[in-house]
């Protein structure tokens, strides 16, 4: 009986993890692509709030969900757009690009909001994206359990990390991606357009952010809240920094981010009588021992945050 | 020579005030076609705003309890800035600031108000303080980038002060989640009452010309200076880096700290719960990258933001106007204004130069 008792906290503790891991997988797979091509995405929370947002939006005008998901990752990508041309083409500071990105998202969602809801605060209820039940996987003794029956945006996050990390590391696109973050005057000298690369990856992140944010609003949830990204975007940046610009790490560290995430629940549903706020910050010290305990270790991408002026 | 300096001057200042103004129109601009697309009629929408602001001394008053801490937010990110660093984290420090103010302005009791009030404001400082320092040692020593640190120390302070307020300092019975009222001996004087105006906002000032002298009058503010125009340079002119850098976090995080500390003093008298962020840390961005991040900039660029924030809210309940618009005019402002050039020489060129420096060198070993 007891032993039941455990390992159903067990496979609801891993499905947890998926689950709060998901939105940070995707958003720090999007700081993989934009920083390994040489552009720092601090706007990945601003654009991870649009995407939540127009995420929502699709789904209530249409009634159909993955209308949602496409329309919050075109407008991540679209937001992506404006920082690519920012930091691309006028070699703007990408830090203050960012933090203008997110600026942006909080009131624009807020505003947006109320024209269309006339209410503050959160949207009404919308058509959610629903939890598949995959067969194979519920056949899996134990984990089946836990891993069967999932979002299918879980599922595809953690099929994104395998992919990302083939198309980096396997394909010449992947290789001249890494290049011009690396050394762009290099790039350019052999033929890679440093422009056209830095553009294609940090709208690729941008759709990646945009999709972290659906996650939240569809998947999580069924509605937009206001500031409802709530910091998830620079954690998976830092996700990203502490799995070393690697798919795979940022996949592991998104991992450790959504397990203390989801003991926050079991430490309450066990009684423990720990207060919140404890838990609550558990990710942010989290992370910053991750970056200390990784610093001299872990190297960026040496051109990251510098705009290309061109071959002198 | 006297007139050519002051022809340079000009010349300076014209160039230093054109991109902040065509961002400033613009950003009003866009503001209006908002306004517009919501179906009311911008000019009575701005006039609302206008009057909000400015309308009546109260109204006046009431604009500088807005512009209070931005000024300090402002001047703690330039002052970052300044030395090459992006403190993201004044906001976290402005709450740290309220939360030590909060604290020392009411467990002391029965001492007089000069000293009571400077105590309580070197508490909101000392907090504020500890928390840029500590991302500036681990960015000091270990080369952590100082971004992703501060705006994990956002976050903790948002719940560790959480924690603070619901049980170590709440204020008993405990039906509001708040500190204990400060004593009378700690609070600041109101002045245009019925407005929260109050001397805090002299404080600031005070604050702004310290910091300008300090940084551009005294050795100690060359050192930071040097810093943050070329690192590898300063390094070789003898300049403790780290001291430096360290010292930049903890100017930094104990002027949005007094932010906070004034906040306590002169509005709220306790620490009330947050849930969420109260946004002068990150308005601080925008005002010290509007105000070219220098003092004289600041002042201009704070209380053009504190009575934007201020008119916002009449713009609200009588226009019907979410004041969410001001954050999206502020932040077309950012966007403009991150692509100016010559802010982009100011923060990137010491990048650029420390390349070219460490290939120097590097050419120069060789050689010998």
């Amino acid at each position: 009986m007891e032993l039941a008792f455990a390992i159903n906290i067990i496979a609801f503790v891993i499905a947890s993890t998926f689950r709060a891991a998901t939105p940070l997988i995707f958003a720090s797979l999007g700081g993989v692509f934009s920083e390994r091509s040489g552009v720092v995405n601090i706007g990945l929370e601003g654009i991870m709030l649009f995407g939540a947002f127009f995420g929502m939006l699709g789904s209530y005008f249409t009634h159909n969900p993955w209308f949602g998901v496409f329309l919050g990752v075109l407008v991540g990508g679209l937001i992506a757009l404006i920082h690519a041309f920012l930091s691309v083409d006028l070699k703007a500071n990408q830090v203050v690009s960012g933090v203008a990105i997110n600026l942006l998202a909080t009131s624009a969602t807020a505003f947006l909001l109320q024209k269309v809801f006339h209410t503050t605060g959160q949207s009404s209820s919308v058509p959610k994206v629903k939890d598949w039940q995959i067969p194979f996987l519920k056949e899996i003794p134990f984990l089946g359990e836990a891993i069967g029956k999932l979002n299918p945006l879980v599922y595809l996050a953690v099929g994104l990390v395998f992919l990302s990390s083939y198309f980096l590391f396997k394909t010449t696109y992947g290789l001249r991606l890494r290049a011009v973050g690396e050394n762009p005057e290099a790039a350019e000298t052999v033929g890679i357009s440093v422009r056209k690369i830095r553009y294609g990856s940090v709208v690729v992140s941008g759709f990646l952010g945009g999709l972290g944010g659906v996650y939240l609003s569809l998947g999580q949830m069924d509605l937009f809240r206001e500031y409802m990204s709530a910091g998830k975007g620079f954690i998976a940046l830092a996700a990203t920094i502490a799995g070393k610009w690697n798919p795979k790490g940022a996949f592991l560290a998104c991992i450790l981010f959504g397990f203390a995430e989801a003991m926050e629940g079991q430490f309450q549903l066990l009684g423990m009588n720990i207060p919140k706020h404890f838990l609550h910050m558990l990710p942010y010290v989290l992370t910053i021992l991750l970056i200390l305990g990784l610093v001299g270790r872990s190297v960026a991408p040496a051109a990251s945050g510098i705009p290309y002026e061109g071959r002198k | 020579m006297g007139e050519d300096l002051k022809k340079d001057l000009f010349k300076d200042y014209g160039q230093k005030l054109f991109f902040p103004l065509v961002a400033l129109f613009i950003s009003l601009f866009a503001g209006g076609l908002l306004i517009a697309w919501l179906g009311e009629n911008p000019y009575i929408a701005f006039r609302h705003l206008f009057q909000g602001a400015l309308g009546s001394a109260t109204n006046f008053g009431e604009t500088l309890v807005y512009t209070t801490p931005l000024l300090l937010t402002g001047l703690s990110i330039a002052l970052s800035f300044r030395c090459g660093l992006f403190n993201i984290g004044a906001e976290g420090q402005y709450i740290m600031g309220m939360m030590g103010a909060a604290w020392v302005g009411s467990i002391f009791t029965g001492l007089p108000a000069w000293l009571h009030i400077p105590l309580t404001m070197g508490a909101g400082i000392l907090s504020g303080c500890l928390w840029g320092v500590v991302p500036g040692v681990f960015k000091a020593k270990y080369g952590a980038h100082e971004v992703i640190l501060t705006i994990m120390m956002n976050y903790i302070a948002l719940h560790f002060t959480g924690y603070l307020v619901n049980y170590i300092l709440l204020a008993p019975p405990g039906y509001l989640p708040a500190t204990r009222v400060i004593n009378a001996s700690a609070k600041l004087t109101r002045l245009l009452p019925p407005s929260r105006a109050n001397t805090g906002f002299f404080v600031a000032i005070i604050c702004l010309v310290m910091v300008y002298i300090f940084l551009w009058k005294t050795k100690w503010g060359f050192e930071i200076r040097a810093v943050g125009l070329n690192q590898e340079a300063a390094r070789y002119a003898g300049i403790n880096v780290t001291k430096n850098i360290v010292l930049a976090m903890a100017l930094s995080g104990g002027l949005a700290g007094l932010a906070g500390a004034l906040q306590v003093q002169g509005i709220q008298y306790r620490f009330n719960d947050l849930f969420a962020f109260t946004g002068y840390g990150f308005d601080g961005i925008a005002v010290s990258l509007l105000g070219n991040n220098h003092p004289a900039g600041i002042i201009l660029s704070a209380f053009l933001f504190g009575s934007l924030n201020c008119g916002a809210l009449q713009m609200q309940s009588v226009a019907g106007i979410p004041k969410d618009l001001i954050g999206i005019m502020q932040a077309v402002i950012v966007f403009f204004i991150s692509a100016d050039y010559l802010l982009r020489k100011k923060l990137e060129q010491p990048l650029g130069e420390e390349i070219n420096v460490r290939r120097g060198s590097a050419g120069q070993e060789v050689a010998k």
